[in-house]
């Protein structure tokens, strides 16, 4: 293996949290595994890059790009497209490059909405000059410029194309080295497009708690509303979990700390929807045929779009609340 | 796309109907039979059962530029398959408050419950779903989507 | 999601249906539109595709053309699907590579817009086309069909059917609710328009269905549960407590003399409550079986437990059994016919008529049993006071019919029922007789002629509807008689005629319960309430309901000859499904891939016909595609995406949807 050339790697983060690129340090020991078969080409967290000296790579340079986070400005649009251009592979990492993640509920406001409450009536600002950033500022010094906000979050696939996806919020870091083991050994890849490091199955297959066909929901309980039985289908005890259509591939990581799953792993392959499977799923749960039983049980669903599309509303069907 | 009023009376708008083969297709034959006339609007895509509806034909009809989205099932107690209306119901509810959330116009999007003997209802139904979507205009929802995807 | 595979080869045929689609739908247009579409190789229009030179073409392009998907634009697919899947099987292509386009009852019967219609049919076919591409070769499931069959209702439809079946050799299942068989039929006294006597021409049918081997005979009893499809039904009938073993009693009738009631004290069904009953009783005379029955509630032991129990001793085959309980027998059946009947309007509820008011104001059926011989009078036909009998009598014809107030449509039976009661009236009491009509209907065989013969035999007949009937005398020969109002349309006055008896001819309306039994069997009904049909003119007695047949008047008012016409066409029908030994079923069916399943459980709730089960060893979910039905509903239910359904899978679905609406 020494005298293979070393693959050279890239992680990138756009509208992101930070969290998908500790999940890459999560690996821990097995970082010395990595360096021994990678050089780190770019990796803003880590090192001392700058874009222009990416910009100065030829194309193709990078074996593999690990792009985090969603597409929300300019800034965003403009390293994805550099990225692209200069890498083998382009994985889209973690739930905000995979589906919009937690920045893509922004798409239930717009810039405007955006931009005044942030800049203008939170309770922490005082802006009595109503400045706002703009892309273009002269100031005395000379112009200053910042990246473009858009009005709405995209997917990494909305954007460039994408070779795969690693979903996860953050990503498990066991998947994370399975996949690049397997490019580094030189295995078979995937077909281009593929969700990768998941299982071919939801996480109820990996749950342990005790599933029944006794569902019969007549309402819904936020966490805090009920005390769990520690062992019983949270569903089956009225705690709305994403498990059924959620891909497993964390470990349920999530129900095994006794918390409901979010979804951030995403629907399973062939639905084009993450939210509206699951949706189905959750209304085929409940009883009640008279409209006001139904209603009922519905209100307690207290907030639909954000619950089933808490991770994937950029990359849903609909992309984002109408205007 | 026309926006204002005066331009909607002449403009017809994309209805996705979906039916249930025993109770309102078989409407949707009988207004046929009767030569009941009907504004030109719906689309039909027939299903066994309205139990058979996923949220996602819903969505993907209104993100691929349906103007509304009519599903038609049996009345309750009548469906052909025992309780699938029920279950439609439910999703249906929820999906109404999520479309809500998404900003989809309440008025374009309906559930009908119309018996195989109900033609005369379906006409009701479709000339009286055209004409609340015709005073809301063409749906945005696709130029929406399609902006985003670059 | 267009599949743009290579080797989908798709032939699109659209029907001008004469003028029927033609006419409002630009039909070359469309065609002209489809041939540029992609995946599509031919693109045709024809006059008529159904015809066998439509589905030739269908076939020969299938071969020369090496087609492999086929989209039919033309009528409803509930209509014609099967010819055309059949037209599509024949040039050696899987059937269910057809898709349907309804462009008729969904369009050019219902739109007038021919730019609208055209740009619709264009949307449908190219929904069609998108489709089809995803179609799968699919095998129509093969199910045996059990011979027994269950007839619903022993009126005289029910009565015939049974034995047209029963004398070929099947075995039927006739199930009454009633004490005894015999329906309305054997209530009248004379049919028309031969004048035969019912009870003659009846009552041996009556006693052939009891003797018959092939027949099973439940009276008092009721089907409480319907489960199974066609071939498979597996039926639960309720026998009623008659408090009776039913095989020990013989009709002796011994205990309806030694009754504690010396006299019939309560409404008699039968009769309309012209004479009255013991507790314990027999319909009439020629009941079949001549069983009695003893009714609960009003029966003083069942009332107070303290009767001596007279009837009971009086029976010297200790029949009696005062401890029965409802009692369900399950039955296995291929296929079913329902003969139901109808109910007879409630004049009460046309109150201008003054039924209920005066007591001289009969039913039509009232006077069919005043005129019969075996009726509570004896056939002389007497006022309600049972002594004087009538000079005058004024029959009063589409009462709940024909009426926006009540009913819209024509009973059909009415007017010449009315002509052979102003017969028969005329004949027992020499009374002047008035007959009240607004349009003279007596389209049938020998019916005109009927009519005919009465127009010779002195009745009146006075073209108009009857505004009311009331005691309100304004000249003295109109004191103590019941007057009716009508507008003579003929001469253009409004006319009093004055008259002893009013007889109401009331119109047929559905079964009471004819929701509930539609639900039971899942059929439909029509919007008056009768049975749907599942064509009115080339499945008169089928329903959507596979393997359910329905005849007589349960299907809308008819005739006796009419019903046992149609209880022949059912009989015949059932003969049809039992000789082809099997049916075809629609593999629209749901199955679940193993990997896929979560083993959530969240489907099993879905089905209706517990078809999926969960294996705990495997803790995956199954379907047994024998119980499935098709409905989809667990298909949508399925966050894991592992379950799908033949013929409306999700990309069917979709790839529909994206046709429809991208252009």
């Amino acid at each position: 293996m020494a005298d293979k050339p070393k693959i050279k790697l890239a992680v990138y983060w756009g509208a992101a949290c930070g969290g998908c690129c500790v999940s890459v340090l999560d690996v821990h020991e097995s970082l010395f595994t990595v360096v021994e078969h990678a050089d780190l080409v770019f990796w803003p967290i880590a090192l001392d890059v700058k874009y222009k000296d990416v910009e100065e790579m030829p194309d193709g340079n990078i074996d593999i790009t690990l792009f985090n986070g969603a597409v929300r400005t300019s800034e965003n649009e403009h390293m994805a497209k550099l990225l692209r251009k200069k890498s083998k592979i382009l994985i889209a990492y973690g739930s905000c490059a995979h589906m919009g993640g937690i920045p893509g509920l922004a798409n239930f406001s717009n810039k405007e909405e955006i931009f005044k409450r942030v800049y203008e009536t939170s309770e922490s600002i005082d802006n009595p000059n109503k400045v706002f950033p703009a892309t273009e500022t002269e100031v005395k010094e000379g112009k200053l410029t910042l990246p473009k906000f858009y009005n709405d979050v995209m997917t990494l696939n909305q954007v460039v194309d994408v070779d795969y996806y690693l979903p996860g919020c953050p990503p498990q870091t066991e998947r994370l080295v399975e996949v690049f083991m397997a490019v580094v050994t030189g295995a078979t890849l995937p077909p281009k497009g593929s969700v990768i490091g998941v299982f071919d199955r939801v996480q109820c297959d990996d749950c342990k708690r005790k599933k029944s066909d006794k569902k019969g929901i007549t309402k819904f309980y936020r966490a805090w509303e009920v005390v769990d039985d520690g062992e019983t289908c949270l569903n089956e005890q009225g705690i709305l979990c994403m498990g059924p259509a959620t891909r497993g591939g964390c470990g349920v990581r999530c129900v095994e700390g006794n918390a409901p799953c979010r979804g951030c792993y995403g629907p399973m392959e062939g639905i084009p929807d993450p939210g509206a499977k699951m949706m189905s799923a959750i209304a085929s749960m409940l009883e009640g045929k008279e409209q006001d039983e139904i209603d009922k049980a519905i209100e307690s669903v207290v907030d639909p779009a954000g619950t089933f599309y808490r991770f994937s509303l950029p990359g849903s069907i609909l992309r984002r609340k109408q205007k | 796309m026309q926006s204002t009023v005066n331009n909607n009376e002449n403009w017809t708008p994309r209805i996705v109907a979906f039916f249930c083969n025993w109770c309102t297709y078989t409407a949707s034959d009988l207004a046929g039979v009767s030569r009941l006339r009907y504004a030109p609007s719906t689309r039909v895509i027939r299903v066994m059962c309205s139990g058979r509806i996923d949220p996602e034909f819903i969505m993907e009809s209104f993100a691929k530029g349906a103007d509304g989205v009519l599903i038609g099932g049996c009345h309750p107690g009548d469906c052909h398959y025992s309780e699938g209306n029920y279950k439609c119901l439910r999703r249906f509810t929820l999906m109404q408050k999520y479309a809500e959330q998404m900003g989809i116009e309440k008025d374009r999007l309906r559930l009908e419950w119309i018996s195989a003997s109900e033609g005369k209802k379906l006409q009701e139904v479709v000339n009286d779903m055209t004409d609340h979507i015709r005073k809301l205009g063409p749906s945005k929802i696709k130029e929406v989507v399609e902006t985003i995807v670059k | 999601m267009s599949k743009q595979k290579e080797d989908i080869r798709i032939g699109f045929y659209i029907c001008h249906c004469g003028h029927n689609i033609g006419s409002v739908v630009d039909v070359p247009g469309v065609a002209e539109y489809v041939s540029k579409l992609p995946n599509v190789v031919v693109s045709k229009d024809y006059k008529y595709m159904c015809s066998d030179p439509g589905q030739e073409m269908i076939q020969k392009d299938i071969k020369e053309h090496k087609l492999n998907r086929i989209v039919v634009a033309s009528c409803s697919p509930l209509l014609h699907e099967s010819t055309f899947r059949g037209a599509t099987a024949k040039a050696g292509l899987n059937q269910f590579f057809m898709q349907m386009v309804n462009i008729r009852e969904n369009t050019s019967w219902v739109h007038e817009d021919k730019e609208q219609a055209t740009i619709k049919a264009k949307d449908l076919a190219r929904a069609a086309v998108h489709r089809v591409a995803f179609h799968k070769a699919l095998e129509k499931k093969v199910v045996p069909v059990n011979p027994d069959v269950l007839i619903v209702g022993g009126g005289i439809a029910g009565i015939s059917a049974s034995l047209t079946l029963a004398n070929a050799g099947k075995k039927v299942y006739l199930i009454e609710r009633d004490a005894t068989i015999g329906g309305y039929m054997a209530k009248f006294d004379k049919t028309f328009p031969t004048l035969d006597c019912a009870a003659c021409i009846l009552t041996p049918k009556m006693s052939s269905v009891l003797k018959h081997p092939n027949i099973t005979l439940w009276t008092w009893s009721e089907v409480s549960n319907v489960d199974g499809f066609v071939g498979n039904y597996k039926v639960t009938v309720t026998k009623k407590p008659r408090y009776i073993k039913e095989e020990l009693c013989v009709g002796c009738l011994a205990c309806i003399d030694a009754c504690i009631y010396k006299q019939g004290k309560f409404y008699d069904e039968f009769n309309f409550g012209l004479a009255k009953r013991k507790p314990v009783y027999i319909p009439f005379p020629q009941a079949t079986p001549q069983v009695v029955v003893v009714d609960d509630k009003t029966c003083l032991h069942f009332k107070t437990g303290k009767c001596q129990q007279s009837c009971a001793k009086a029976c010297d085959r200790n029949a009696f059994d005062f401890d029965q309980k409802p009692e369900n027998v399950e039955i296995n059946v291929g296929s079913i016919i329902l003969t139901t009947g109808f109910e007879p309007h409630n004049p009460v509820k046309s109150p201008n008529y003054g039924y209920g008011k005066y007591p001289n104001v009969f039913t039509s059926l009232e006077v069919e049993r005043l005129v019969n011989a075996s009726g509570p009078t004896e056939g002389h036909v007497l006022l309600r006071d049972g002594v004087t009998k009538p000079k005058s009598i004024g029959i009063i014809h589409c009462v709940g019919s024909r009426d926006e107030k009540t009913n819209k449509w024509c009973s059909r039976v009415c007017c010449m029922y009315s002509l052979k009661l102003a017969h028969l009236l005329k004949e027992h009491t020499d009374a002047d007789v008035y007959n009240f009509y607004i349009d003279m209907r007596t389209p049938g065989k020998g019916y005109e002629e009927f009519y005919d013969k009465l127009l010779n035999e002195g009745v009146q007949f006075i073209r108009g509807r009857v505004s009311e009937v009331t005691d309100w005398a304004t000249t003295d020969s109109e004191k103590g008689k019941l007057v009716i109002r009508a507008e003579d349309t003929l001469i253009g006055i409004v006319r009093r005629i004055p008259v002893d008896m009013v007889v109401l001819s009331v119109g047929l309306e559905p079964a009471k319960d004819a929701q509930e039994v539609r639900k039971m069997f899942s059929i439909s009904c029509s919007s008056e309430g009768f049975f749907l049909e599942r064509h009115p003119k080339l499945a008169p007695v089928s329903t959507f309901t596979d393997g359910v047949f329905i005849a007589g008047a349960c299907q809308g008012p008819k005739d006796i000859p009419d019903s046992v016409a149609q209880a022949g066409a059912a009989a015949a029908e059932v003969l049809a499904l039992i000789d082809a030994g099997h049916v075809e079923l629609e593999p629209n069916t749901a199955s679940i891939v193993e990997e896929k399943c979560c083993g959530c459980q969240v489907c099993i709730n879905m089905c209706p016909y517990t078809a999926i089960s969960f294996n705990v060893e495997k803790g995956k979910s199954f379907i047994n595609e024998a119980l499935c039905k098709g409905c989809g509903t667990c298909v949508a239910a399925c966050g894991s995406n592992a379950i799908f359904q033949n013929l409306f899978d999700d990309e069917e679905i979709l790839s529909e949807i994206d046709g429809l609406l991208v252009e």
